[in-house]
């Protein structure tokens, strides 16, 4: 039950993109295709669950016990820097077609403010590993669920006859306004 | 007269919100009040600054293939001096910005300044362009934070000049989206004619 409540609030409650506003480099930069929002989607769940996990290791074994919680910052940056790094190589060598699906969005991902916004919060939360882990998985998921509702929208809103200054980003702010009305609906679902 | 344009391009021509459209996640989340835009605006322009400056500074002793990691670990100390100084000092404004505090370690403008201008450029000119962008950053955060406060809360820097509530919806999540649309719309319609 306890896990239900974190998954629902995650995903839909409070989205990551469209009512905590973390991740929204990507969420306008990479909706323009269906397709290519659920890659980039796909390689955030992978790169959350895993930069979760490790960063609250970190956290727990390494800063805790030596009373630098202050550089968590640093420490947790420079994990997913890492960690974004070494699952391309990785991905390079055991998997190429799922590097060939994911490849080109991974480096994009070390500067998504969600990755690091999710291993923070968490200790804000002070959940244990396994609360994080499927909290930061479904925060990942309400980001692939917003940024692929998103780019349906935008491609249908494409071929709309929209005054010229308002053509590209400006519409995108407005779509995305008018989403996170709609996800509003969701708000007192969860407590 | 070429550093007083270096200064001055971030606040119009180049601002990195309504131009560049970089750092977004910020602007939308704290730009509830005027103030909180200011405090993040302000808290950014150090860190750029600073980052600008060192990363000039040291441009010529990092390799090449590990730049970015360094540009990185530079920026995250000016944000961890920021962080701790912001808890020291101003322990409301710490609260209210939250998360967004270590998060300035993300955003696009700071990496962004670092690897297109300060990796190439002399140290003084790029702790001006830091300050410049900075404070365009700054000024942009103000002015949607001035209006959705206005608009959504008939306030002013806090202070009430209206009775009632105004409309919420622009003090929630998306009237961030809306009001940034517009602010953009509109400067794409200034650049134009001028």
């Amino acid at each position: 039950m306890e896990y239900f409540v974190i998954i629902i609030s995650a995903i839909f409650v409070s989205n990551i993109v469209l009512s905590q506003f973390l991740g929204i480099c990507p969420f306008l930069g990479v909706s323009n295709k269906v397709s290519t929002a659920a890659g980039m989607s796909a390689a955030v769940v992978f790169v959350i669950a895993l930069a979760t996990i490790v960063t609250w290791v970190v956290y727990v074994y390494v800063l805790v016990p030596f009373h630098i919680e202050f550089l968590q910052t640093i420490s947790f940056i420079l994990v997913i820097a890492f960690l974004v790094q070494m699952v391309e190589i990785i991905l390079k060598k055991i998997s190429p077609p799922l590097y060939q699906a994911l490849g080109i969005y991974l480096p994009l991902i070390t500067t998504n403010c969600a990755v690091l916004g999710v291993a923070l919060l968490v200790h804000t939360k002070s959940y244990n590993l396994l609360q994080s882990v499927v909290f930061g998985t479904s925060i990942a998921v309400g980001f692939g669920f917003a940024i692929i509702l998103f780019s349906g929208i935008r491609e249908h809103s494409e071929l709309m006859g929209i005054p010229k200054g308002m053509k590209g980003v400006p519409m995108a702010l407005i779509t995305a306004g008018i989403l996170s009305l709609a996800f509003m609906g969701f708000s007192g679902l969860v407590k | 007269m070429n550093q007083w344009k270096n200064f001055t391009k971030g606040f119009v021509r180049e601002n990195p919100i309504l131009v560049l459209v970089l750092g977004t996640c910020p602007t939308l989340a704290v730009t509830t009040s005027s103030i909180n835009g200011i405090g993040m605006g302000l808290a950014t322009t150090f860190v750029l600054a600073g980052s600008n400056a060192v990363v000039s500074l040291v441009k010529s002793t990092i390799p090449d293939k590990v730049r970015i990691p360094a540009f990185v670990v530079i920026i995250a100390s000016f944000v961890t001096i920021v962080q701790l100084l912001m808890q020291a000092y101003t322990p409301s404004l710490y609260d209210a910005l939250g998360i967004f505090i270590p998060l300035i370690v993300v955003n696009c403008i700071v990496l962004g300044r670092a690897e297109a201008y300060a990796s190439k450029q002399g140290v003084f000119s790029s702790l001006i362009d830091g300050l410049g962008m900075g404070l365009g950053f700054t000024m942009a955060l103000f002015i949607l934070g001035a209006f959705r406060e206005a608009v959504g809360n008939a306030s002013f820097m806090g202070h009430k000049f209206a009775d009632g509530d105004g409309i919420l919806v622009f003090i929630l999540s998306p009237g961030a989206f809306i009001a940034l649309g517009y602010f953009i719309a509109l400067m794409n319609r200034i650049k134009k004619t001028s």
